[in-house]
């Protein structure tokens, strides 16, 4: 029925539509009730003859009606709070958020990582790299360690000379990929995690000039190690991915995390450019994507950050 | 405790930057003058006597002492006349660029300074070099020596005194069985002397020398032409120093185990914990903590 469709809808994507739920659901009789969970597919029928929720759709609809909490909680937060708690949680669900650590190392300035490491201590009790040496155990660990401990140079100063070793330096590691990861070759995480940003774009600039291809698009590069020099050099579309991904079907909770946290975290720094490289890449515009995945009250958060000041 | 010895009657600023100018002027130095006024100077004073001397005379009084002194003297007047982050940015960019003796150096500022005071030099060190202390010593150090040099000057230490006795034992383990194995270079070796707090690190050498019998430095004692052991050694001796240590543990165990402590130090010590407060500490504070420990009479 028309109804249920609706309803089963109002509860699936990003949020819940709550003004749907509540004129559907809110004005249903016990027998409208009885229909949803007889065709809604989140109820199951018990061996005692009745339709009994399904705890695990339970437990999905608590975080759809959490993420509009979440995002409000997020965005109040001061950014030191904002992105030592995002690394604790990160380190707490294990490798597969990672990435996450890598992001905000990389795509936040010096003074806005020292403040996430100073928070960092009042709120744990240990240090960021404490905390991120002791917990990760992959071969990513010395890369994501030195990345939380950098406080690089932010002046334009480049030497060239210099970027083009450094750049020889990348590639040599990258054709000794079967011996070495270069994830853990020493040179890689040097270079990664104490060069300032605008040396490191020269580095790459000159790694496509005597390799002939991209860093990221070489075959035996470690999806951390690529996440990091996108984050490093370009940000915005490294953003954009991460939102897209959020937003697709199927994607994992955590994957869907993305969304509130790289609206929450880039709303005063770079959404506006994030959301042209977002158009450009995905051939829609980033509103109108959250338009259609997300729901009710979370969605309408999300629009109102991004339209601030419009 | 401090050496420095200021007049009781100090002169003015302004009179001060007049000697010090007049300490320059002519065909030589007077660096007697020099001597008198900045050596008998605290920071602070100090500083105030930088600013003033630039903005009456339009230059930078290190500028002038560079003109006019040469050598150790010169250098230890600029040293002392920079504030602390930046004397610590100066001494680490030029340990940088020396050979081997110098990793001490950087060692020895990476750890033997607070958090607070490690990161002010590493913002002096952007200021004055353009570039970022950790990239210096990345590009300059290699092999074993930066694999412990890089992470301990990129650390920000929690500086709390939470200190978790289950971790200090496992953490003792891990360096005990690493150095037994010699494998002085190990990643969780150097993760826990570079990454865990002062006093965290304090708590596990403690379990070491309980569990073990010996003092870690005994243990890194192998081989005497080893450099990279040499620094290690120095890097566990400058962590292992814990000042805050005794105010804090007579005043929390003096209600409760104080007695108990103070046998425990004479035994092991073969001296009394009362004499050797008495030795290392002084006025006010000596007497302190002397009473705690039950000396004299209420």
């Amino acid at each position: 029925m028309a109804e249920i469709e609706a309803l089963i809808k109002a509860f699936s994507g990003h949020g819940v539509d709550e003004k749907t739920v509540i004129s559907i659901l809110g004005n249903s009789q016990p027998e409208h009730r009885q229909a949803f969970r007889k065709e809604g597919g989140f109820f199951a029928e018990d061996e005692r003859r009745f339709e009994r929720w399904n705890d695990h759709h339970v437990k999905l609809l608590k975080h759809e009606f959490m993420r509009f909490k979440n995002a409000v909680v997020l965005w109040a937060m001061h950014p030191w709070e904002r992105d030592a708690r995002l690394i604790k949680e990160a380190l707490k669900k294990g490798p597969n958020s990672n990435s996450v650590i890598v992001e905000i190392a990389s795509t936040r300035s010096s003074d806005e990582l020292l403040g996430a490491r100073k928070a960092y201590h009042s709120l744990f009790e240990h240090s960021i790299e404490e905390d991120v040496a002791s917990h990760i155990h992959g071969k990513e660990k010395k890369l994501l360690v030195a990345l939380v401990s950098a406080y690089r140079y932010e002046g334009p100063k480049v030497k060239e000379d210099v970027a083009k070793s450094e750049a020889k330096a990348l590639i040599s590691a990258v054709k000794n990929a079967e011996k070495q990861n270069p994830i853990e070759n020493d040179e890689v995480v040097r270079i990664l995690s104490t060069r300032s940003k605008p040396h490191l774009k020269s580095v790459f600039k000159h790694y496509k000039e005597i390799a002939g291809q991209h860093f990221e698009d070489e075959l035996d590069v470690h999806l951390i190690l690529q996440a990091a020099v996108q984050c490093l050099i370009t940000p915005q579309s490294y953003f954009s991915r991460v939102l897209d991904e959020a937003m697709r079907d199927g994607a994992d909770k955590n994957t869907k995390k993305g969304l509130t946290r790289v609206l929450v975290t880039r709303a005063d720094v770079d959404i506006r450019a994030i959301s042209d490289d977002y158009r450009n890449h995905y051939a829609i515009p980033l509103a109108d994507k959250i338009e259609a995945k997300a729901k009710g009250s979370y969605k309408e958060f999300l629009l109102t950050l991004m339209a601030r000041g419009n | 405790m401090s050496t420095l010895t200021v007049p009781a009657q100090v002169p003015s600023v302004t009179e001060d930057c007049e000697q010090l100018r007049k300490a320059f002027e002519g065909w030589g130095t007077n660096e007697q003058l020099i001597i008198s006024i900045l050596a008998h100077r605290n920071a602070a004073q100090r500083k105030l006597i930088r600013q003033t001397y630039a903005d009456t005379y339009g230059e930078d009084l290190l500028k002038s002492l560079d003109k006019e002194l040469t050598n150790d003297f010169e250098r230890v007047v600029m040293l002392w006349t920079l504030d602390p982050a930046e004397r610590d940015a100066f001494l680490a960019n030029e340990a940088t660029k020396r050979w081997t003796s110098s990793n001490q150096v950087l060692m020895e500022i990476a750890c033997t300074r607070s958090s607070k005071q490690l990161l002010e030099a590493r913002q002096a060190y952007h200021a004055r070099f353009k570039k970022s202390l950790e990239e210096d010593v990345g590009y300059h150090t290699n092999g074993d020596f930066r694999k412990l040099l890089l992470p301990l000057v990129t650390a920000y230490r929690y500086e709390g005194d939470e200190v978790n006795i289950t971790l200090a034992k496992s953490e003792a383990k891990i360096l005990h069985e690493k150095i037994s194995n010699k494998a002085y270079n190990d990643e969780d070796l150097i993760r826990i002397l570079a990454t865990r707090s002062k006093a965290q690190i304090n708590a596990t050498l403690n379990q070491y020398k309980n569990v073990y019998g010996n003092d870690i430095d005994q243990d890194l004692e192998a081989d005497p032409k080893d450099e990279y052991l040499d620094l290690l050694r120095a890097t566990v001796q400058c962590l292992g120093t814990d000042e805050g240590a005794l105010t804090r543990v007579v005043t929390t165990r003096a209600e409760v185990d104080l007695k108990v402590i103070k046998d425990e130090y004479q035994r092991r010590n073969s001296v009394p914990l009362d004499r050797a407060v008495v030795k290392d500490t002084s006025g006010d504070y000596e007497k302190m903590l002397l009473a705690l420990l039950g000396h004299g009479d209420a």
